[in-house]
């Protein structure tokens, strides 16, 4: 067959590459905007390298120097390196233990000198290329259990590596993997009923037990009632119905407050309630059981004013936006430090402040139209490899959008995961850049068959 | 086997778009729904900041500044920028050890935290301001100077007139709800400081600043869009001349009294001596609170302005007015004469009201010697005459010429705390002897100005400006106006000229002659008061007064206006608890007071000497300076201290909030009596700590003494 020597003329999905420097220069302005301060000289400070804009202007050169080297690049290296990719990033992460730099609780940097390096961060692009390798192999037959616990095991061993870093949030980025594998026949079972777990789990920790029991079992009687025909045919649908609800109440009444009192300690459920700005409902009951429903009831009624410190203050940040925002370098709590690590992890909020609803809307139709994109990309491609990767790209990048929105605006807890793209930082910035890179490449060459 | 599973990206880009959909409403709720956030992101992120303009200016009848601003500089840290200070220096300069340093540094952290800046020190005084601005740079940018604006008083006098600026208390704070204070503020206690506040204060600005999470001002809202400017107080100009009060303070000194002038043409206050007082820079500044309670505990109440305040018997000073009436209401004429044998004998034998001079008197010779029986007479001719139904219209009728003469009620002077003096009535005399069961004899002591009357200096004053214009008066005021205008209409009722009964010019020349003898003639009780090529009129006054029942010294009254002709000043002056007569004391102090404003200056060599007497002359009542004497050793073995745990110095400071009901005398006087309460038990409560007023409660006056 002939083949087209790589080159950077060839066609590429402009599109793609657009909605990746746009949303990567709205982040370079939010995080100047968080450090901007009026009495200072721009031009100075940005030529000084002190500051996170200039050194996030720095990355941002360095990752289109890597875009490019990509894009030169023959795409059979892709298809061809994945398990030692996976190996060196495995064995990478491993490092971290021996060479590891702390930075913020979390032993998980590797430290390069001009950056440091998350090597869990990075080691999503070479896990899933390593994923879109397994299940793209000709005798892959992923209908088999066999197979499905393989491809779980590629995306989960990174998983256990950060947690052992103390490195909760990343870790679960891992789950996003089973985004690409339900495309490629993954039971759904699996999926729905994972994804209905972590739900109803954030649920418990959002509600009280008595909310989510009597929302349960309306929802419960909803689904019996919509389904009634089914259920005349075929009596069993009841049963798992009843069986389904029987069991979100177990676990929603007792297994986590069981959880919450006798499992967990007292400063564990702390944090975890303080992930989505509530204080521990469970904490009276380690004094007292008999009054401990009472109590729970009254307390989760109080106003927000025990709200945890940073997505109290991230939510007066959106929320003072307002419709259209208070302009450019006016959000008073941007500038107010008000926000703790707003250029990272709550870089969303200054975008909030500034531009105000209309603002955040239009960013998110940017995420939302990058990743129909990758969606788009994935299902023109010819080779299983290339749909695989692309849909591990767009789960991650899924994952990170959903989670890390979702804690700014108190509808998830708090775990420390970048927005792709905006959130300061080499690691993430460089991470994301490879892989939607690789991915264009490999859109590039979808002509060849890639294995 | 993957084509089979393409309808699942169907199902992955639902799951997109839901969670899009679901953040979108959520930001919704939270952006446009929601208002709660924004005040809360306004509270914690923007900071009113208010700007406080200079306060206004006072100037005398000159020009000259008499109270103005100055900027004393309070020394400020940065604790978190300390680092590479040389501290020992630092200390070296403030004066200070490292631990003491130190132990300060950690005192503000604790209070303010690290990266906000704090006081140091406070008003730094001259010495230290001027070794620190030469090595200020070492020390920056940890350590700079903030200028705040203080009260300065450029002529050490008036203290009493121009009154204090304190911080406000609580109590001021709820009684001026609208008026934009704050606690932390400072507002205008006494003196002018208050009466004229309004004005005075100005109008407050208002700067947002943008704030951060460590409450750091950072820099201005939208580069001051919605700032208001602050807008300075305006300044006063007052009918004060600054130099005689200089001199009227000066003779005063040692001695308690007052002296009040006042222009009769304007109704201007030229000077209100009120001695003991204090020198006004003592309330301003750092030492202020410590100042404050030692004045404040001062037996001798250096904080009263006696000028209106205070009030005592007239005395013989009265018998002008007594004069007036007599000769309006037709009951005698100049001519009209009266013997004195020793006695007033018109109510008897039984008590009779002594006089000194023998012999027999005219209208004119009864004032110059201030003959007793004479005004008794009088008195008794106008409350006997007949036509008034009962003796409760014809005392009614009497009182009302008093009235008319600014007695018996607040004049209404543009300061505070001022007193309305007593005029007895006949629903008094109805109370104590019951209804009808009383006549003249019952207050023939009023008749020469003892018993039931009294007066304040000022209303003194203002009768001899009366006198002299021969029957107007403007109300006494020190304010003439105000710079760009009299917002507040403050000045209206000053700007009326008052004629309340119209007595013909001839009665007034009547008794200016007599009260011209007083200091011209050489029988004349006033001679003291004579000043070449100046006609006085004046009139003298020995007051009889008890404390506490006690009989204590007399106090020396003089009062009059000059020139006769054309009258431009008319005084009062009292020595309280002097003794000897009105001549001896009150007189050469009216005198000099005459001189230095007619003349502008005193340049006899006799005169100065007898200035240099008078001022140096220690009249202060031996019973005061007991008083102090025990204070002092009160203080000595309990110090500051013990009142500090008693309550003391906090009680002080709550109750500065002056009101105009309930006037500053009355609080000090409660105050001092719960401190008696307060003291130890064994005390004897007469002799603690108690302040003596001028008018404590006195008994009917015994006859006698030659006034």
């Amino acid at each position: 067959m002939y083949q087209k020597r790589p080159s950077i003329t060839q066609p590429k999905d402009r599109i793609l590459i657009l909605l990746y420097v746009a949303i990567a220069l709205i982040g370079l302005l939010c995080i100047f905007s968080v450090e901007y301060r009026g009495n200072e000289d721009v031009v100075k400070s940005f030529f000084a390298f002190k500051k996170n804009y200039s050194k996030q202007f720095v990355y941002l050169l360095a990752c289109s120097v890597i875009a490019t080297f990509i894009l030169l690049m023959d795409s059979k290296f892709f298809t061809a390196t994945p398990n030692l990719l996976y190996i060196f990033g495995i064995l990478l992460m491993i490092a971290t233990f021996v060479v590891g730099k702390t930075v913020n609780g979390s032993k998980s940097w590797i430290p390069l000198g001009f950056m440091n390096l998350q090597p869990v961060e990075t080691c999503k692009i070479f896990t899933a290329l390593a994923l879109a390798k397994y299940l793209s192999r000709s005798e892959t037959q992923f209908s088999k259990p066999n197979a499905q616990l393989i491809a779980s095991g590629i995306c989960l061993l990174p998983v256990l590596f950060s947690l052992l870093q103390n490195e909760t949030g990343l870790a679960l980025v891992y789950f996003s993997f089973l985004l690409p594998m339900y495309r490629e026949g993954f039971p759904p079972v699996y999926l729905v009923t994972g994804a209905s777990l972590g739900i109803l789990l954030i649920l418990t920790l959002l509600l009280t037990p008595e909310q989510l029991i009597i929302g349960l079992t309306l929802i419960g009687i909803a689904v019996v009632y919509f389904s009634k025909r089914k259920i005349k045919r075929n009596k069993n649908l009841l049963f798992m119905v009843v069986l389904i609800w029987l069991t979100s109440l177990f676990f929603v009444g007792i297994a986590v407050p069981f959880l919450f009192k006798h499992i967990f300690q007292s400063y564990q459920s702390d944090r975890i309630f303080s992930m989505v700005g509530r204080d521990n409902p469970y904490k009276i009951s380690l004094e007292s059981d008999t009054v401990a429903i009472a109590k729970t009831s009254s307390l989760a009624k109080k106003p927000a004013d025990n709200e945890n410190y940073n997505v109290k203050q991230s939510k007066i940040a959106i929320g003072s936006g307002g419709f259209l925002g208070k302009g450019f370098l006016k959000g008073t709590q941007t500038q107010g430090d008000f926000v703790p690590e707003q250029h990272t992890d709550f870089i969303f909020t200054s975008l909030g402040e500034s531009f105000g609803f209309v603002g955040s809307v239009v960013l998110m139709i940017l995420y939302l139209w990058l990743l129909l994109r990758i969606v788009f990309i994935a299902e023109r491609q010819r080779s299983a490899f290339s749909r695989v990767y692309a849909y591990s790209v767009a789960a991650i990048i899924f994952f990170h959008v959903a989670i890390n929105i979702c804690m700014t605006i108190g509808l998830a807890p708090v775990i420390g995961i970048t927005l792709p793209l905006m959130s300061y930082g080499g690691s993430s910035l460089l991470t994301f850049t490879i892989l939607i890179f690789i991915l264009i490449k490999l859109d590039t060459d979808r002509q060849m068959v890639l294995r | 086997m993957s084509v089979y599973n393409e309808s699942r990206k169907n199902i992955i880009k639902i799951v997109f778009v839901a969670l899009f959909v679901i953040v979108v409403i959520r930001l919704f709720t939270l952006q446009v729904i929601t208002s709660k956030y924004k005040t809360l992101a306004e509270d914690q992120g923007i900071f009113r900041k208010v700007v406080y303009p200079d306060r206004g200016l006072v100037f005398d009848r000159r020009k000259n500044c008499i109270l103005q601003n100055t900027s004393i500089s309070d020394l400020m840290v940065t604790p978190n920028k300390l680092k590479g200070i040389d501290t020992l220096l630092f200390c070296k300069i403030m004066n200070i050890d490292t631990a003491q340093f130190k132990k300060k540094i950690v005192e503000l952290i604790i209070k303010n935290g690290r990266s906000r800046p704090s006081v140091f020190e406070p008003l730094l005084s001259d010495e230290k301001m001027a070794i620190l601005s030469e090595s200020m740079y070492r020390f920056s940018p940890a350590f700079y100077l903030q200028e705040r604006s203080v009260r300065s008083y450029p002529y050490d006098a008036a203290a009493n007139v121009l009154g204090y600026t304190a911080e406000v208390d609580t109590n001021f704070l709820k009684k001026h709800p609208e008026e934009g204070y704050v606690s932390g503020d400072y507002a205008g206690m006494t003196g002018l400081e208050r009466s004229y506040e309004k004005v005075l204060m100005g109008e407050r600005g208002i700067e947002y600043w943008k704030r951060d999470n460590k409450n750091r001002l950072t820099e201005k809202l939208d580069k001051g869009a919605f700032d208001t400017m602050a807008v300075a107080g305006k300044n006063l100009y007052t009918s004060l001349d600054i130099e005689l009060q200089e001199l009227g303070e000066k003779l005063m000194q040692n001695k308690l009294g007052s002296i009040v002038a006042v222009d009769p043409k304007t109704g201007g206050v030229l000077c209100m001596v009120s001695s003991p007082t204090y020198k006004p820079q003592y309330l301003t500044g750092s030492e202020r609170r410590k100042h404050f309670s030692e004045l404040f505990l001062n037996p001798s109440l250096p904080l009263l302005n006696r000028t209106v305040s205070a009030t005592y018997s007239p005395g013989s000073t009265f018998k002008t007015l007594q004069a007036l009436i007599g000769l309006h209401e037709g009951v005698i004429s100049t001519e009209t004469v009266f013997s004195c044998s020793g006695a007033f004998y018109g109510c008897g034998s039984g008590k009779p009201m002594g006089c000194l001079d023998l012999g027999t008197f005219n209208l004119r010779s009864a004032i110059t010697v201030s003959d007793n029986t004479y005004f008794a007479n009088v008195m008794q001719r106008v409350i006997n005459k007949p036509g008034f139904a009962n003796i409760d219209s014809a005392l009614s009728h009497w009182d009302n010429y008093m009235y008319a003469f600014g007695l018996g009620h607040k004049l209404g002077v543009d300061l505070p705390s001022e007193k309305s003096g007593n005029i007895p009535t006949p629903k008094y005399y109805n109370k104590v002897y019951g209804t009808g069961r009383w006549n003249f004899c019952n207050f023939r002591s009023v008749s020469i100005g003892q018993g039931e009357v009294t007066v304040t200096p000022l209303q003194v004053a203002n009768e001899m400006a009366y006198i002299a214009n021969k029957g107007w008066y403007y109300i006494p005021h020190v304010v003439d106006s105000i710079e760009g205008g009299d917002k507040f209409g403050l000045l209206d009722k000053y700007k009326k000229k008052i004629r309340p009964v119209d007595i013909p010019d001839s009665v007034f020349n009547s008794v200016h002659d007599g009260m011209q003898e007083v200091v011209q003639s050489p029988r004349g009780t006033g001679v003291g008061a004579k000043v070449s090529d100046i006609i006085i009129c004046g009139k003298t006054g020995t007051v009889e007064n008890y404390y506490k029942g006690v009989k204590q010294q007399n106090h020396s009254f003089f009062c009059g206006f000059a020139p006769r002709d054309n009258p431009k000043i008319a005084i009062m002056c009292v020595v309280e608890n002097s003794g000897r007569f009105g001549g001896t004391y009150a007189a050469p102090i009216v005198g000099l007071m005459i001189e230095k404003y007619l003349k502008d200056s005193i340049t006899e060599k006799a005169r100065i000497d007898r200035l240099d007497q008078l001022s140096k002359l220690n009249l202060i009542p031996p019973r005061i300076k007991a008083e102090i004497r025990k204070q002092d050793s009160i203080k000595h073995s309990k110090d500051l201290a013990y009142l500090q745990a008693k309550g003391f110095i906090k009680a002080i400071k709550d109750t500065v909030g002056i009101d105009d009901d309930q006037p500053e005398r009355e609080e000090i006087n409660t105050l001092k009596t719960e401190k008696s309460k307060g003291e130890k038990p064994n005390k004897d409560s007469n002799t603690s700590l108690k302040g003596i007023l001028p008018n404590e409660k006195k008994k009917n006056s015994k006859m006698g003494k030659r006034p």
